[in-house]
Formats: C-alpha cells, sequence, structure tokens
C-alpha cells in the first residue's frame, strides 16, 4: 500500500520535474515569474533549435531565461525583453513568427491552399453536372434499341 | 474552355517541377538547416566591456580587456569566441594562428564561460595569438553577440562593422575558398 501511495506521488511529481528551470533562477514574486514562464515558453534555444528555453537544459538556454528575469525585475515588459532578444538573435528565436512581407506565405499558404483546393473542387462539380444530366435519358432510337432488346429477351 | 483545359494538362508538371525544387534545395549537402541568419552582419558591434583573463597568482593575466571601442579604427579585426573546455577550438588554434600571422588582421578573443585558471593553461600550452583577450565568464556579452556555441567567429571592418561572421571552428578547407576572399573584400 506504501509504495503504491509512493508511486502515486512520484508521478504526480514528475512532470514538474521535467522543466529544465533551476530553483536558483526562479524570482521571489510569483506575478513575475509567472509572466518570465510564459514568455520563456515562446523563446527558442538557439543551441537545441527545437526546444523552448523553458524546457531546455543548454547552458545558454538558462543564460537567456537569467536574463529575461533580470529585466522583467528591472521592470522592462515582455516586448521590450522580446525586441532585445530578436535584435541579437533575429526573428528565429521567436516560436510564434511576427507578422510581415517575407512571413506572409507562412501565415496565409494554408488558407491559400485551402481556396485553390475549393476552387477545384466548385469547377469539378460544375462539369461534372451537365454530362450526368446527358447520361440520364436515353435519346430515341436507344430507347427503340433497348424495347427490341426486352421483345427478344421475351420471346426466346 | 481549351485554355483552361491546356492549363490542366501542364498543371502537374509545374506541381512536380515546384516540387523536385523544394527537394533539391532541402537536399542541397551544403545546406545547413540549423544555421540561424545572423541579424548583427552590417551593423556596428555590440556594446561590451570584458575585463583580462586573471589567474590566482599575481600578474598571471592577459594583459588587456576587450571592449567595443577597440573595435574600429584598427583595420580588420577578427573576434573569436573560444573556451578551453571546447574541443572545436583546439582544432582551429593553429589555423587562427597562421591566419594572424600570415594576414594584415588584428586577431582578438572572447574568452566564454571559462575557468581563468584553465584559460590561461591553454593559452600556455597551444600559444596565446591574441592581441586582446576578454574574459567573459557569465556569457552576458555572448549574448550581446548573438553567439549561439562556440567557437564563433566576428570579421570586423575598420569602421567596427559586422561583416561576416563564422559559426564554428574555421576549417583549413575554407580558407582558399571562403575567408581569405571576405578579407580581400573588407581590405
Amino acid at each position: 500500500m506504501r509504495r503504491i501511495i509512493l508511486l502515486v506521488l512520484f508521478c504526480l511529481v514528475l512532470p514538474g520535474s521535467v522543466l529544465a528551470v533551476q530553483p536558483d533562477e526562479k524570482l521571489d514574486d510569483p506575478a513575475l515569474e509567472a509572466r518570465a514562464k510564459e514568455l520563456s515558453a515562446e523563446i527558442r534555444c538557439v543551441v537545441c533549435q527545437s526546444e523552448t528555453i523553458e524546457t531546455s537544459n543548454a547552458g545558454m538556454a538558462r543564460d537567456i531565461r537569467i536574463l529575461i528575469r533580470e529585466r522583467l525585475a528591472a521592470g522592462q515588459d515582455e516586448d521590450q525583453i522580446r525586441d532585445y532578444l530578436v535584435s541579437r538573435y533575429g526573428d528565429y528565436i521567436l516560436y510564434r513568427p511576427p507578422m510581415k512581407p517575407s512571413t506572409w506565405l507562412l501565415w496565409f499558404g494554408p488558407a491559400l491552399v485551402f481556396v485553390m483546393g475549393l476552387a477545384a473542387l466548385l469547377v469539378y462539380l460544375r462539369k461534372r453536372r451537365p454530362n450526368q444530366s446527358a447520361t440520364d435519358q436515353l435519346s430515341e432510337s436507344e430507347q427503340r434499341r433497348l424495347a427490341q432488346l426486352v421483345e427478344e429477351d421475351r420471346q426466346s | 474552355m481549351t485554355m483552361l483545359r491546356r492549363l490542366l494538362f501542364v498543371l502537374p508538371l509545374l506541381i512536380f517541377a515546384a516540387a523536385a525544387a523544394f527537394f533539391v534545395w532541402g537536399l542541397d549537402p551544403d545546406r545547413d538547416p540549423g544555421e540561424i541568419p545572423s541579424v548583427l552582419i552590417d551593423k556596428p558591434v555590440p556594446e561590451f566591456s570584458l575585463p583580462p583573463i586573471r589567474g590566482s597568482e599575481p600578474g598571471e593575466s592577459t594583459s588587456t580587456g576587450l571592449s567595443s571601442a577597440d573595435l574600429s579604427g584598427q583595420g580588420i579585426t577578427l573576434v573569436n569566441v573560444f573556451a578551453s573546455w571546447c574541443m572545436p577550438c583546439r582544432a582551429e588554434h593553429p589555423i587562427l594562428t597562421d591566419l594572424r600571422r600570415q594576414e594584415d588582421i588584428r586577431l582578438v578573443g572572447i574568452n566564454y564561460k571559462d575557468e581563468s585558471e584553465e584559460a590561461l593553461a591553454w593559452l600556455d600550452e597551444l600559444g596565446n595569438p591574441y592581441d586582446a583577450i576578454g574574459a567573459d565568464m557569465e556569457g552576458d556579452a555572448g549574448l550581446e553577440w548573438g553567439v549561439s556555441g562556440v567557437p564563433e567567429t566576428f570579421f570586423v571592418d575598420n569602421e567596427g562593422i559586422i561583416r561576416y561572421r563564422h559559426v564554428g571552428p574555421i576549417h583549413e578547407t575554407e580558407l582558399d575558398d571562403l575567408i581569405l576572399p571576405i578579407l580581400e573584400e573588407l581590405r
């Protein structure tokens, strides 16, 4: 029983310990710490590039986490810190790419593909309709031929 | 109608051509998908000021520190970010030494997040080709320079403008095709 309780406790603790933020980095002010966490979650680690600095163990990620906290504590807001990081590392450091001409394709590309697909579908459907109604009805000669076949079948 | 039909006919070809071009670009072995384009190119060197590397013994230190003021009006300066714990730096060291000796350049170092004792021992062992070295113990200057790892080398012109950034060690095979032409252009 005790083992089960320990296991449950361990599982509860586990998700928290996955984060790379060290206790000594944390700010005393919980509101500020929450803002730091939120900002860290959208800053890319430049060493292990598929991770945010919030989860990365790289030394550089730690440096930037501390930089964010120092600047927040000094009264800067998120935009100022983000601007500073972009001025050093470029848009690349942001997990949320900014909206500007060079990223329009990134932002609107999926919608563009969707609209193109929709247009193609409409064209296809519109083209199909008249052909279908043409096959619905038999011409006069076809009807005569059909009647003849049915007659032959009945006689045999 | 025939126009549309003709378009439909070539459309798969066009899509194939676009996809093929994309794949050729993506499979190019010279392309490094992890490369972060530097935003500092053609910008003045960032503000920073670093003390020299100081050992525990009196008098044991590199002579001068390094700050932004040292990087303009002095001809072409290579700013090399290095550390004694960084293996590629060791491989790069003789190449930088030769460059400093053979070309008309200054070579300065930013000793990144290093123990001063170890940095001094490293320079003792391999020789010190640097005109000046600043000790960046906390990595603050590294952030200012937008460094993502060690080694990295920035080429700064006479006006103190960053003109080229080399990520990773300068390899011997890159000298003729890459490094020397850039130096030529900066002169």
